[in-house]
């Protein structure tokens, strides 16, 4: 393990892009002024403080104390390793991407069950293949300057992916990210994946990260959607990090007119988490929809923070997002539902349920609604409770014993997102992943039988 | 077989927060007995109802409950349904997200582990479980739906009667389960309730109407007021407080003896 050394954040990352920046002299011209406004905007601002509305409940401290270091040179993985990970849908049908560290691990992976007319390529080679036009298409639609580690991820992305699927092509084989990290104290990775749907196609897309060992690293992905006119993209996104680990994903959707882009988020894993999530609705009558679980216990920290921008009438966007947390646990939720003035017709529903299942665990939820048109269908809740008394006593007068009863009622919490999923297969494992990961809380540790 | 005692309650006392709601309540219930207590809003019908069922929150401020020999008081609400007793609520509570099939293939399960019964596997539970909706007239789909979710508020009191039919206690406690019913859904609910009734089990039935005991007849009656039964008699008392209210059985109960 490397030794975590204290020192002025700006000296490690700044300190990293030279380096980074004489070992690129000949990458495309387009790519060391694409990083340098990364590092720009990271510059200006810095890591986020609680003093930054938009971090004002996650306090980053640990990360920021920690010289985290790029990982520049790929790894490469055994198979055998692979095998050893827990990862969702392993026996399922799926077209395979295996990442270490951020790096594509070309071995690894499957591509052979993806339709041949579909571009998929490590965003490695992409990146040099000029034919792909990435100058006009990467961060296209991303903007940091309310995200210094999507900044970061920018300055210094070494690989990931690129996938572009033709117009009319219906993939049924989901296509399934694997993300892993080494979890070598204080080591950092940025993948970068930009996934084009275009018009009709149809694509399952599940991304899960893991890690290798339980160290102190920070993994902070970013990911791009373009979704274009009538396609339909599902989007499982599971992130199962070391607990001493910090992830901080970006998630950017553009999303066409009559098009559905549904985007699920499984959080359990990571000392501190985010998912940084700005979808645009960029065409009439589309359907948004993003969902999300966090599990939490001992004392992590879960944020999940989106922006649903309507900038055109006839969309529906619905947030769901619940949480579960036990022991000392902390679950953020910042959503903002923005509806622009010729949004007409919006239909968006928000909601956060909180379930806290000990006395020190808390959750801070900001539901907010910025309306700008006025013939609009907007609500926003948010709850924060523990389990209803009433409903187990309900259930412990037909003979349910309490803990079951317990059991019962949360796991029903946990399904009202689950079953949004619509991918039968990868719904009941995921169903499964929760209910592994949640006997393991304290909660349950503890509930005796009466 | 008769007068075997199922249900004994001695001078029942309880509360909430300090103040009492039950201020001595006496009960005997034998085996093949059906009573019905009717009383006036807020007297404590319900309260008798939850303490019997093992609700917490209620300070027990004295007295005791017998249940088929056993002192109820230290046994969870789920340990005296294991027993045999059974509460239909007034308000059924509404569980989103827990299927309705799935709770009640654990609280049927649950029981007979508790009983020492073998568990019903999903063939046998399926088998038994749609045999007892069959009598309960309820919609098709009501056993994949979220329990009480979205039901109407008759569906919910056929659901309950539903349950007990599943659940087949000694003694069932029914809480205001004719209100809100029309007259067809009164008689399902009836004839569920008489399915039950035989020399082994017993029901008592809290009312405000006199017309769900045309269906089950009862053989005894109490009045209930302001925490104390103020007086018990037969079946025919029941049509006497229809008729003239319950101002004269309280005033009765006033003068002094
Ligand atoms: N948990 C509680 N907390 C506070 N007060 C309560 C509670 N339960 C019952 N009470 C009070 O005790 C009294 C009796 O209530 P209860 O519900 O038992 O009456 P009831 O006879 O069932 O009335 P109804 O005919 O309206 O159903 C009422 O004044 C009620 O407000
Ligand atoms: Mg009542």
């Amino acid at each position: 393990m490397t030794e975590t050394v204290q020192i002025e954040e700006s000296d490690s990352w700044l300190e990293a892009f030279e380096a980074l920046e004489h070992a690129e002299k000949d990458s495309p011209t387009w790519l060391i002024p694409f990083r340098k406004a990364g590092l720009a905007q990271y510059a200006k601002t810095g890591l986020p403080t609680l003093r930054d509305e938009d971090w004002r409940f996650t306090n980053i401290d640990p990360i920021r104390k920690t010289a985290f270091r790029p990982t520049f040179a790929p790894a490469i993985l055994e198979a055998a390793v692979l095998d050893g990970i827990p990862y969702p849908f392993k026996t399922g049908n799926a077209a395979r991407l295996v990442f270490l560290d951020g790096h594509f691990q070309k071995d690894l992976s499957d591509m052979s069950k993806l339709p041949q007319n579909v571009t998929s390529i490590s965003m490695r080679d992409a990146v040099a293949r000029e034919d792909l036009r990435l100058d006009q298409h990467l961060g296209q639609y991303t903007y940091h300057h309310d995200n210094p580690f999507a900044a970061l991820n920018a300055a210094f992305f070494q690989d990931g992916f690129y996938l572009n699927i033709p117009k009319n092509l219906q993939i049924e084989t989901p296509l399934h990210i694997i993300h892993l990290s080494s979890g070598n104290d204080a080591q950092a990775s940025f993948a970068r994946f930009f996934i084009r749907a275009g018009e009709f196609s149809k694509c399952t897309i599940l991304e899960s990260h893991h890690a290798l060992s339980e160290g102190i690293y920070l993994n902070a992905p970013t990911t791009e959607f373009v979704v274009e006119n009538e396609a339909n993209i599902e989007h499982i996104k599971i992130q199962d990090e070391s607990k001493q680990a910090f992830h901080i994903a970006s998630v950017y959707a553009q999303v066409g007119r009559a098009a559905q882009f549904r985007s699920h988020y499984l959080d359990m894993g990571g000392r501190i988490s985010r998912n940084n999530i700005r979808t645009k609705l960029n065409g009439e009558g589309l359907e948004c929809v993003l969902n999300g679980l966090y599990l939490a216990d001992g004392d992590q920290l879960s944020d999940n923070h989106m922006i649903v921008d309507h900038s055109k009438p006839h969309c529906d966007s619905h947030e769901y997002f619940n949480g579960i947390l036990d022991d000392k646990a902390r679950g953020v939720f910042h959503g903002r539902i923005l509806v622009q003035q010729i949004a007409q017709k919006t239909d968006a529903k928000q909601t956060n349920k909180n379930l806290l299942l000990s006395d020190d665990a808390t959750a801070d939820t900001k539901p907010q609604l910025e309306i700008y048109a006025d013939d609009v269908k907007c609500t926003h809740g948010a709850t924060i409770g523990q389990l209803d008394d009433e409903a187990i006593y309900y259930l412990r007068t037909r003979g349910v014993p309490k803990a079951v009863a317990q059991r019962m009622l949360v796991h029903a919490f946990a399904g009202e997102i689950i079953d949004r999923i619509h991918h039968n297969v990868i719904r009941e494992e995921l169903d499964e992943m929760v209910w592994t990961r949640l006997e393991k809380f304290a909660h349950f540790q503890n509930v005796t039988t009466t | 077989m008769s007068n075997k005692s199922l249900l004994r309650i001695n001078n029942l006392q309880a509360g909430v927060e300090g103040r009492a709601i039950l201020k001595g309540i006496n009960l005997e219930i034998n085996a093949g007995e059906v009573h019905a207590i009717m009383g006036p809003n807020g007297s404590g019908k319900s309260t008798l109802a939850s303490v019997i069922a093992g609700r917490e929150g209620y300070e027990i401020l004295g007295g005791e409950i017998e249940f088929r020999g056993e002192d109820l008081m230290d046994m969870e609400a789920d340990e005296r349904a294991h027993l045999g007793l059974f509460l239909a609520f007034q308000y059924p509570v509404e569980i989103p997200g827990v299927n309705t099939t799935y709770f009640l293939k654990s609280a049927i399960n649950e029981t007979r582990k508790a009983r020492g019964e073998k568990e019903l596997d999903a063939v046998e539970f399926l088998k038994f479980i749609k045999s007892k909706a069959k009598l309960l007239d309820l919609p098709e789909d009501f056993l994949k739906r979220s329990l009480n979710v979205g039901f109407s508020g008759g569906e919910k009191k056929r659901n309950e009667i539903f349950q007990m039919a599943a659940l087949e206690p000694v003694m069932a406690v029914l809480d205001e389960t004719d209100s809100g019913l029309d007259i067809d859904a009164l008689k399902v609910v009836a004839n569920g309730v008489n399915q039950l009734r035989g020399p082994e089990s017993a029901q008592l039935v809290i009312t405000h109407y006199q017309r769900l005991l045309d269906y089950i007849v009862p053989d005894v009656v109490h009045v209930l007021h302001d925490g104390r039964i103020i007086k018990t008699g037969p079946k025919e008392l029941a049509h006497e407080l229809e008729d003239k209210g319950y101002d004269w059985v309280i005033k009765e109960a006033e003068q002094p003896a």
